[in-house]
């Protein structure tokens, strides 16, 4: 038996629903007899394509002017549940994002209800079930909301395949922010967006990433080089990103971005967990590394003990001639 | 200025730990260590004092019976106090419980600005900066990747999905740090022989005044309903590069049809 009703919390990439908000309506869809979202902006700019992967209504707070999501749209929604507005849901589904991990922590805590996080499936017994990975993938944990309340799950990118069913536009409802004082005193004063070329991390078919096996930031050229001549996007490990190497939106890995590319291409990357968790669901891993020792060999179908330095600049000149 | 920063000791990442199938909580049964994500915390603290020109910085943390042996590093850093709470009610808390416990530990301390990571090496929930903002009644900026204090304001530059946003906040505020946003420094021999000697303040439950019934198994609200070993990942073939494994590799993907 299903629940009645699942809020997915709605975030935007660019113009369009981001990706992840999809994925979610999609895992919500097949728990919940009503699906709704509830999102920070205005709701009216999302709600054909919410409409269309089957959001009946979507709650949306208006321009917050420079305040950060997190304590703005969870503010709102405990207070819209107080006043009876609107019936609580069985459960709240955020991405593991900046803004969803911020409104889901805020939200706990005005719920006084716990946050089950790093979920990659859901299925319903009563209340919902989360699954998540620990141990870099080798142990599945399921944990269940036992508490009552609403449960709040934090869901990984990429665990639930997005699909449009043709639904109407969704209803369009305020969530009303209420007075926040200080709390909500921080303010963003100006954006900047990293822009690279050629496909997106993660929807590229081939992904082409570098760790500090390379040695030195200026070998990172290799990496960018093989991904063009595949036409694949480039790829980090967090070791080089925290080293300053590449930016942050490079990185691959439990923090950064998950990725499930048909070939999944990693050069001088040991595989500690962190990076195991964000492209082990890649089709096809190729790893290449110095040390037979590398955890990330026992995920590649194909794995190459060898300098990098060698390696690479042959298969790049092989691809470019091609 | 006076900062807390929240701090994590974890098992060792290097020896990987297993789950306690009675307990259903991670083994914890070898010394603990400073959770590197934190590092850059207190690294983050001590430079931030060392702007301001005066103030210090204090550790907040919570673990099983005392343990210091993590507080001890960060003591050599630099930072000059530290609170440890430790209760058997603990056991088994989650993100939120622990919230409760480390907002009560700082509230006492009155700081202008928390410091945490933006999540643990361990348990990587990545909620409880958020959770102990809400609970102190803060205004918080999370995943910062660089971090000034100027005219009783934090300025941050926090990541997004797209790239950065220039934040500012007005203090007293909680901060989460992304790993990376400065380079940690190593304890020196003084600052080890000094940290031996650095008032640790222990407290239980009751000395916050939080109630059993609000943290570990009673308080959590979530049970784990199985624990199984993932399906494991087939191993393929590894080999030596003789000078050809390029086209291996090129082999292997036309094999694909990729390119």
């Amino acid at each position: 038996m299903g629940l009645d009703k699942i809020w997915v919390f709605g975030e935007v990439a660019g113009d369009d629903v981001a990706s992840i908000t999809l994925e979610m309506l999609a895992a919500a869809r097949s728990l919940a007899d009503t699906v709704e979202v509830f999102m920070a902006g205005d709701g009216d700019d999302y709600a054909e394509q919410l409409g269309e992967h089957g959001a009946e209504t979507v709650y949306s707070t208006g321009d917050l002017e420079g305040g950060l999501q997190g304590v703005a749209v969870a503010s709102a929604v405990a207070a819209a549940i107080a006043s009876g507005d609107v019936e609580a849901p069985d459960a709240f589904l955020l991405g593991t994002t900046q803004d969803g991990r911020d409104v889901a922590g805020r939200l706990s805590v005005k719920l006084d209800t716990s946050v089950i996080t790093n979920v990659v499936a859901l299925e319903v017994d009563d209340t919902l079930i989360g699954s998540e990975p620990v141990f870099g993938g080798t142990v599945d944990v399921k944990t269940k909301n036992t508490s009552g309340k609403p449960g709040i799950f934090l869901v990984r990118p990429k665990s639930f395949e997005a699909a449009g069913v043709g639904g109407a536009e969704a209803d369009t409802e305020d969530l009303e922010v209420p007075d926040l004082g200080t709390v909500g005193a921080a303010k963003v004063v100006n954006s900047h967006a990293e822009e690279s070329d050629g496909p997106k991390l993660d929807e590229a078919a081939i992904v082409v990433s570098g760790g500090r096996g390379l040695g030195a930031p200026e070998a990172y050229v290799m990496v960018d080089d093989l991904a063009k001549a595949v036409g694949g996007a480039p790829g980090a490990s967090r070791a080089i990103v925290d080293a300053g190497w590449v930016p942050y939106s490079y990185q691959v890995g439990q923090t950064g971005k998950v990725v499930k590319p048909t070939v999944y291409i990693a050069a001088g990357i040991s595989g500690a967990t962190q990076h195991l968790v964000g492209m082990k669901g890649s089709k096809n891993i190729i790893a290449i590394n110095k040390d037979p020792e590398a955890p990330i060999f026992a995920v590649a179908d194909l794995g190459i003990v060898g300098d990098v330095h060698k390696v690479m600049p042959k298969l790049i000149e092989a691809l470019q001639s091609r | 200025m006076k900062v807390v920063v929240c701090v994590k000791q974890i098992p060792d990442p290097a020896d990987p730990g297993a789950l306690d199938p009675e307990t259903k909580t991670l083994k914890r049964d070898s010394k603990l260590i400073l959770d590197e994500s934190d590092s850059y915390g207190v690294e983050m603290a001590l430079q931030l004092v060392d702007a301001a020109g005066d103030g210090e910085v204090h550790l907040v943390s919570m673990a099983p019976n005392n343990e210091v042996s993590g507080l001890r590093t960060a003591l050599a850093m630099g930072a000059a106090s530290a609170t440890i709470v430790s209760d058997e009610a603990l056991q088994g808390s989650d993100a939120l419980g622990t919230a409760k416990v480390l907002a009560a530990a700082i509230a006492r301390q009155e700081p202008d600005l928390v410091l945490a990571a933006t999540e643990s090496s361990d348990g990587y929930t990545g909620t409880v900066p958020a959770q102990i903002a809400e609970l102190l009644g803060l205004p918080s900026v999370t995943f910062a990747k660089s971090v000034a204090v100027d005219g009783g304001a934090a300025k941050v530059q926090r990541q997004t999905e797209a790239g950065y946003d220039e934040v500012e906040c007005p203090l007293p505020a909680l901060v989460s740090v992304t790993a990376g946003v400065v380079e940690p420094r190593y304890p020196s021999f003084k600052g080890i022989m000094a940290a031996k000697s650095k008032p640790v303040d222990e407290l239980d439950l009751g000395a916050l005044g939080i109630d059993a019934s609000q943290v570990g198994w009673a308080g959590g609200g979530q049970e784990i309903v199985s624990i199984e070993a993932a399906p494991a990942r087939e191993a393929g073939e590894v080999i030596e590069d003789e000078g050809d494994a390029h086209e291996r590799i090129v082999a292997f993907l036309d094999d694909l049809k990729v390119l």
